[in-house]
């Protein structure tokens, strides 16, 4: 495999047990592979799998089937020193601005919970570190004594990129980090997760659940339907010609802020809902709604498969 | 002109906290025509959902309280400040809807739809239960659902967030209203989901010819059904125009750097987004002067002393900007934020 | 709008931050205190409270009398300067008994709420971190204790044990604990799927950090919460023990003994009865007020 893979992501699949014997497949055989230093964007719809993707990716699930390399190693068999480096290496930056920081914590002790648990710093110098963490996503020391309900939506989100920065991360998996933030403040985070990329040459994995602001910040997207990766390929290209019906759909609902080109765009409403995972239908997930459903796709699931150099989609048509 | 549906009038609205009074609405006026969709932008905590809400009297006293010198005329007759509540009950559902952002919340959990949604029109109407089911399911059929028979016996946690969010919009229509107020009714749907009900509620406007005010933050869908438009930030209206006034020719800074912010099917990745730097002030004590001035990269001296008045630049366009004012430097605006797609 | 100069609009220096905050920092605690403090019927309940612990250990000890020796020809005195309660029947002083009552009756609280918040803490807490099987296992046993019933089990004691107050204590610890063992599980068990949990686990942290740093502190207050409803539920068993015969035996004094004795007596010496009663009901009151109070108070969903 090529050595400037950071991430390794092969035959992926986690199950979740329910109740009454039912199996929940959030996640059912993902192949992908994240270059270091690059942006990958993995997109959907709820019920997708791209945050359990992302979960188990960094270990908080443990994967029922298929291997996560991390720098050539599974991440599954890690243990001991190999583990807490690894948690060194790769961070997470949450959803949800309120609930992904401890209300009863001052900001300073949450930025500096990395710290603490790898003991990298202390007393002064910790406090200067935080101090410049702050600084470095636009904050400034004196919000160190504050709790978070004091801040906003978007700065609360900046404390848990600096909370993920603390201890130098190589890879950060942002879960949707922007979806609960107002337009403006989408912007700003964006535009910080760019500038530490520049500075530190961090690797991303971008989860989202629109193409919107995922096309504008990744290199490479990949596009999930009910457990399945239906496409991936690089940013420009899932743009100019999408090559899966669902993405195409994907692309077509974003909406734009221009009222003329509004009127004058064909768009691809998808009819229908997105089917239970608990249920979902054979052969290709996404016949149910798609407009060029066949026979075929029905019986079977499509392979997924180069169409160009770089460029993979699992489509029946292609 | 024909007398408006709705008149806002120097709403001011404040929630009294432990640490004094938050002043939500600062006096914020504006007005709405029969078959008008008005579309009241804004970033969460601008007031616009506390607008709406007060036009509907939905947010409880205490804490919040209207101010001396609001007024709300609605249909030419109704001063909505000084109903009580058993007035409103009347106005509310019989004459005005309101579509929520999570209709789970808003539906009750232990009844089917078509309970709920045939209750609605009992509640303003006298019609028999049998009749009252069956224009259930007509209203189910209206708001795109199949097999609306079937359906009116589901029970809310039976159905999808869309499927809620088209029972949501069913309800509401129940009596006929002449004003439906939706509030970020696609905010928490999936993005093809939202397409959906977005078309939805355009054509469902287009059949009735009902008034909706959308309360929203994302310019696509303001982009994709109102008329009219009113930017609010920190609880005032900055910029109120036609469609075309606010997204070919905004003269707010603010309305700029909403706009901009939105990336382009065509804006190039290694460029940075234009954001607005900083934060909306909190209004538990709001700056003097105007009140985006902190965040404005064409702040004046005069912007921090004292809040400007709206300047006209039509009849329907006008901006609380003191960019307008003749003694002010000529600002270029951003080129992406003024751009016409076709050129 | 004639009178402004022209020099006002120049670009103006950047002088505010747009990132600042105004609002004055509170503490959760001292946001909860500040609600407490709003609550007049809940702070009317903890000046009863405090004034009735400190009348509990402060009067018996500056008394004339104590609580268990017997002047005969003082027996059966109606309330007096010498006697504020009066006496009994077998010329003790009441003042003294019922202060005594009450303290021996708030003691048996506070340790039965502070064994049920050890218990029940340390087992809802591991059953809801480690669930899964260890989970399953413990909530059986719950529910077998759940369904003893907590008179028997204390009547079947206080045959082995004897009379006491160690019998109170014990039978109520014994099944006290289960309602905060389950409220406990029920509160970790949402906190542990919050994202700032998932954050530390992420960080590398270890289960003992998770449990100290970030699931006890945002549990602490509904516990306390639960403590003040569960002192006077243990002081509501003592009392009724006692009233029915089983639990503290005089010459020692409890409210509920007190209580029993009075109702002997209510028709011609009312006051006997009256006394105990009232105490017993403001304490109870009390802390029932004050527990609805810090409800209000340390719930984070109604924060603002």
């Amino acid at each position: 495999m090529a050595e400037d893979n950071i991430l390794e992501v092969k035959n992926l699949q986690k199950h979740f047990n329910l109740s009454g014997e039912r199996v929940l497949k959030a996640v059912d055989g993902l192949n992908f592979s994240i270059k270091r230093g690059e942006t990958f964007g993995l997109v959907g719809e709820s019920g997708c799998g791209k945050s359990t993707t992302g979960r188990t990716i960094i270990r908080l699930y443990e994967a029922t089937g298929g291997q996560v390399l991390f720098n050539g190693e599974d991440i599954h068999k890690m243990s001991g020193d190999k583990k807490k480096k690894f948690h060194r290496d790769m961070q997470m930056v949450f959803q949800d601005p309120y609930a992904s920081l401890n209300p009863r914590m001052t900001v300073g002790k949450i930025i500096a919970e990395g710290m603490d648990i790898h003991g990298l710093y202390s007393g002064k110098q910790k406090k200067e570190r935080v101090s410049q963490l702050l600084r470095d996503v636009g904050l400034s020391e004196e919000h160190a004594g504050r709790f978070p309900h004091e801040f906003s939506g978007g700065q609360r989100q900046r404390i848990g990129i600096a909370r993920a920065l603390a201890i130098e991360p190589q890879f950060i998996i942002a879960d949707e980090p922007i979806s609960a933030l107002d337009v403006s403040v989408q912007a700003q985070v964006v535009n910080l997760f760019k500038k530490l990329q520049k500075d530190r040459g961090l690797t991303y994995l971008f989860i989202a659940h629109d193409l919107a602001m995922v096309k504008h910040i990744s290199d490479r997207i990949g596009v999930m339907y009910l457990g399945k990766l239906v496409e991936v390929a690089t940013s420009d290209k899932l743009n100019a010609k999408p090559l899966h019906p669902y993405t195409q759909s994907l692309l077509s609902a974003i909406p734009i802020p221009d009222p003329d080109l509004q009127k004058q765009r064909k768009r691809v409403i998808l009819q229908g809902e997105i089917p239970s995972p608990l249920n979902p239908p054979s052969g290709c997930p996404f016949r149910t709604r798609c407009p060029h459903a066949m026979p075929e796709c029905a019986a079977t699931m499509p392979p997924f498969k180069e169409v160009e150099p770089g460029h993979f989609a699992a489509c029946h048509l292609l | 002109m024909a007398k408006p549906i709705l008149e806002v009038k120097d709403l001011r609205v404040s929630f009294k906290m432990y640490a004094g009074e938050v002043q939500a609405v600062r006096g914020v006026s504006f007005s709405l025509h029969k078959g008008e969709v008005l579309a009241i932008v804004g970033e969460s905590g601008c007031g616009k959902s506390v607008t709406a809400q007060t036009i509907m009297r939905l947010v409880p006293t205490p804490p919040s309280y209207i101010k001396e010198g609001s007024s709300i005329l609605f249909d030419g007759k109704h001063e909505i400040t000084k109903m009580s509540e058993s007035q409103m009950e009347h106005v509310r559902g019989n004459e005005m809807g309101m579509i929520f952002q999570d209709p789970m919340t808003s539906l009750n959990p232990t009844m089917t739809v078509g309970a709920q949604i045939s209750e609605g029109i009992r509640k303003h109407e006298k019609v028999k239960k049998a009749e009252a089911m069956r224009r259930a399911a007509e209203l189910l059929t209206l708001v795109g659902m199949s097999n609306a028979d079937e359906r009116i016996h589901q029970y809310p946690h039976e159905l999808s967030g869309g499927m809620r969010q088209r029972v949501m919009i069913a309800l509401s229509l129940a009596c006929n209203p002449k004003l439906l107020i939706a509030d970020e009714p696609t905010t928490a749907l999936d993005v093809t989901i939202q397409a959906q009900i977005i078309d939805l509620l355009r054509d469902i406007q287009k059949k009735t010819d009902t008034s909706i005010i959308l309360i929203t933050h994302d310019l696509g869908v303001v982009a994709e059904m109102a008329h009219n438009v009113v930017v609010m930030y920190a609880g005032k209206v900055v910029e109120r125009g036609t469609l075309n006034d606010i997204f070919y020719n905004p003269r707010h800074p603010y309305t700029w750097g909403l706009l901009r912010s939105v990336p382009r099917l065509d804006s190039d990745k290694n460029n940075e987004l234009d954001s607005i730097p900083g934060t909306p002030p909190d209004l538990y004590a709001p700056p003097v002067g105007c009140a985006f001035a902190a965040r404005c990269p064409y702040a004046m001296q005069v912007c921090k002393e004292i809040d400007p008045e709206h300047f006209e630049v039509s009849a329907e366009h006008s901006s609380a900007c003191w960019l307008l004012h003749p003694d002010a430097p000529k600002v270029e605006m951003p080129i992406e934020a003024g751009r016409r797609a076709n050129g | 709008m004639e009178t402004i100069s022209k020099d006002k609009f120049q670009p103006a220096q950047k002088t505010t931050n747009a990132e600042s905050i105004v609002r004055p920092s509170l503490t959760y605690w001292q946001d909860a205190w500040r609600r407490l403090r709003s609550n007049k019927l809940a702070m009317g309940g903890l000046i009863v409270l405090i004034l009735l612990s400190v009348l509990a250990v402060v009067a018996p000890m500056v008394s004339k009398f104590d609580y268990e020796t017997q002047y005969l020809k003082d027996i059966d005195l109606k309330p007096s300067w010498a006697h504020f309660f009066g006496t009994d029947d077998f010329g003790r002083d009441l003042w003294t008994r019922v202060w005594w009552g009450t303290r021996i009756s708030l003691f048996i609280g506070l340790v039965a709420a502070a064994l049920d918040l050890v218990i029940g803490v340390l087992y809802g807490g591991i059953s809801a971190y480690f669930g899964g099987k260890v989970d399953n296992a413990m909530q059986r046993i719950v529910e077998i204790i759940y369904s003893i019933p907590l008179l028997l089990l204390a009547i079947i004691l206080i045959v082995f044990l004897g009379p006491g107050m160690k019998s109170i204590i014990i039978a109520y610890a014994l099944t006290g604990w289960v309602g905060m063992a389950r409220l406990v599980r029920g509160q970790i068990l949402l906190v542990k799927e919050q994202e700032f949990v998932l954050a530390a686990r992420t960080l590398g942290a270890k289960p003992a950090r998770i449990i100290l740093q970030h699931l006890i502190p945002n549990v602490i207050g509904l516990v306390i919460v639960q403590i003040t409803f569960i002192v006077p539920l243990a002081i509501f068993f003592e009392s009724f023990l006692s009233f029915i015969g089983v639990g503290i035996r005089p010459p020692m004094a409890s409210l509920g003994n007190l209580i029993n004795d009075g109702a002997h007596y209510m028709r011609y010496q009312p006051h006997r009865i009256i006394f105990p009663t009232i105490v017993f009901s403001l304490i109870l009151l009390s802390f029932n007020v004050l527990g609805d109070g810090l409800r209000d108070a340390l719930d984070p969903k109604m924060r603002k």
